[in-house]
């Protein structure tokens, strides 16, 4: 294992540390329990948004904690739910009297400390789940789809709602939204190592890749050699809109999201084939998100997320927001 | 016949520091479990955790046991993270409601300690047998408890066939498909591994059951 590390045990602590100094302007990190929130109070009567999981997944969620975003972010350790006393401290500490939406995405372990969080915590709160990973067969018997990149989006979207007077009803409603409106696929072409583990998650040729892996490097949907570009943007774009179904001509978002080994240059790459291949099919790009914001450590891979856009949705997207990881319009 | 002190804090950290050994012997195994169905966490949040409840020894070993088990509870939650945590804080939370428990915990007292705490992780994590998950070996165990308490059965016959239950049932997860949790996400490619909280699970009985025959 290389990496830039001191001591393991001190790994999520060290790295909150500079993410504390490195945004002092915008956010503060709190310990034991752990919690990122914004360094200015939550204004009375804004409802405050609450989000969290497993570190690993940089930016995602402490870099969306700010203006036009999230009030506060719960980082577990690396891929490991939060604890439900950094939910329950970090709600105490941002609701201003409007109650508290947690959004969470649908793994086993974020479900059951945030549910026990929300149950520790006595003022108004209400939560959604994201689960947008189309990779994953959905069933009522199952821990069924994952939520993934998607999880973005809802916080960016649901975030102007809230900060621009939404009720925690209405924001909840934004946010399932946006959540049903979003489909993602995810391809690794290497696998990742928790630092705690020392060693990579999975064994993957060289000539491999994982077609619908998730973000912990959890095996998706079948394990593929890898192919020209174009091919597996198209595989990727085919299995979600199997799943979203968009009308002909129905506006969307193309959200083209890097697991954190994978540069830029690709994954631009990535976004003009997706373009070709959605204009091709009659679909309408009106809005693009290329970058790192749910990520997989070191994972070398990319994930397509798209959005069904309506004007709401629209509206909010292009609210101004100021967060570490995300900021445009202020 | 009739072993003494079934439950009491000090049987609690005795145990935890026994359960201690038996995992780190196995963790390799157990991690190489997780990490073919899982990712990999699963042994770092056990080992953490029964770190955790050890170092709380001196905290809590003259608290009265209601007591004691709220603060193991309060630290497994807080300290371990992912599904364990939630699922082990509900465990400890659960046992320490069982009513009476400022009175003598004879063996009857203590199984239906061990069960009210198995049924709460069964509602927290929703999840049943059949699902290739820890609630595998957890819930069969629980069941003979059961019928263990009515007190028809000698005790150390009864320990000695929940060893049994736990190992069969562990094994069997083996052939499932996993409907619960990260392997979840395999479908078929989950077949063919234990499950690795079945595993620690079962290890953990084993231990408890063990010293409690060997009393």
């Amino acid at each position: 294992m290389k990496k830039f590390i001191n001591n393991v045990d001190d790994f999520l602590k060290e790295s909150l540390n500079g993410f504390g100094k490195a945004h002092s302007d915008i956010i503060k990190v709190n310990f034991d329990p752990n919690f990122i929130s914004r360094k200015t109070k939550t204004k009375e009567g804004k409802v405050s948004l609450i989000s969290g999981g497993g570190s690993g997944h940089e930016p995602m969620h402490g870099g969306f904690v700010g203006h036009g975003m999230l009030d506060a972010a719960c980082p577990g350790f690396v891929f490991s739910a939060p604890t439900p006393d950094q939910m329950q401290a970090a709600a105490e500490h941002v609701d201003s009297g409007a109650g508290v939406l947690f959004i969470v995405k649908n793994y086993s372990g974020d479900i059951m400390n945030f549910q026990m969080g929300a149950e520790m915590y006595s003022g108004k709160n209400d939560s959604i789940i994201t689960n947008d990973d189309v990779a994953v067969e959905d069933s009522t018997f199952t821990t069924g789809r994952r939520g993934v990149a998607a999880t973005v989006l809802v916080e960016k979207i649901v975030g102007s709602l809230a900060e621009n007077g939404g009720s925690l009803e209405e924001c909840k409603r934004l946010g399932e939204k946006i959540n049903k409106n979003s489909g993602s696929m995810g391809v690794a072409f290497t696998s990742c190592t928790v630092p705690a583990a020392g060693k990579p998650t999975f064994d993957i040729g060289n000539d491999e890749m994982e077609f619908g892996v998730g973000i912990h490097g959890e095996p998706g949907r079948k394990r593929e050699k890898i192919q020209p570009s174009k091919t597996i943007v198209n595989n990727m774009l085919e299995a979600i809109l199997d799943d979203l179904k968009p009308q002909k001509n129905e506006k969307t978002l193309l959200f083209v999201n890097g697991m954190g080994g994978t540069p830029l240059t690709e994954l631009y790459l990535v976004y003009d084939d997706a373009c070709e291949i959605l204009k091709s099919k009659g679909i309408e790009i009106t809005r693009s998100l290329v970058g790192n914001y749910c990520t997989s450590l070191e994972m070398q891979g990319a994930s397509i997320t798209l959005l069904k856009c309506d004007d709401e949705t629209l509206k909010n997207w292009d609210a101004p927001v100021h967060t570490a990881a995300m900021r445009w319009g202020m | 016949m009739e072993i003494k002190g079934y439950m009491s804090v000090n049987f609690l950290i005795s145990q935890a520091k026994s359960i201690q050994i038996v995992i780190d012997e196995n963790a390799a195994e157990i991690e190489a479990l997780d990490q073919n169905i899982g990712d990999g966490d699963h042994i770092f949040n056990v080992q953490r955790g029964l770190k955790l409840v050890v170092e709380l020894e001196d905290d809590i070993k003259n608290l009265p046991l209601q007591k004691g088990l709220n603060m193991i509870a309060m630290k497994v939650l807080s300290g371990i993270g992912g599904s364990s945590g939630a699922l082990f804080g509900t465990f400890f939370m659960s046992m320490a409601k069982t009513p009476d428990l400022d009175k003598d915990i004879d063996f009857k007292k203590a199984c239906e300690m061990v069960i009210t705490g198995i049924n709460a992780m069964k509602e927290r994590g929703k999840a049943d047998v059949g699902e290739k998950t820890m609630m595998d070996v957890l819930i069969p165990v629980s069941e003979k408890l059961n019928e263990l308490k009515s007190g028809n059965t000698d005790i150390k016959e009864g320990l000695s066939e929940i060893i049994k239950i736990a190992e069969d049932r562990m094994l069997g997860t083996k052939d499932m498909l996993a409907t619960k949790g990260r392997a979840s996400f395999l479908g078929e490619r989950a077949k063919g591994h234990i499950d690795p909280g079945a595993r620690s699970s079962q290890l953990i009985i084993d231990t408890i059951c063990k010293s409690l025959i060997n009393k």
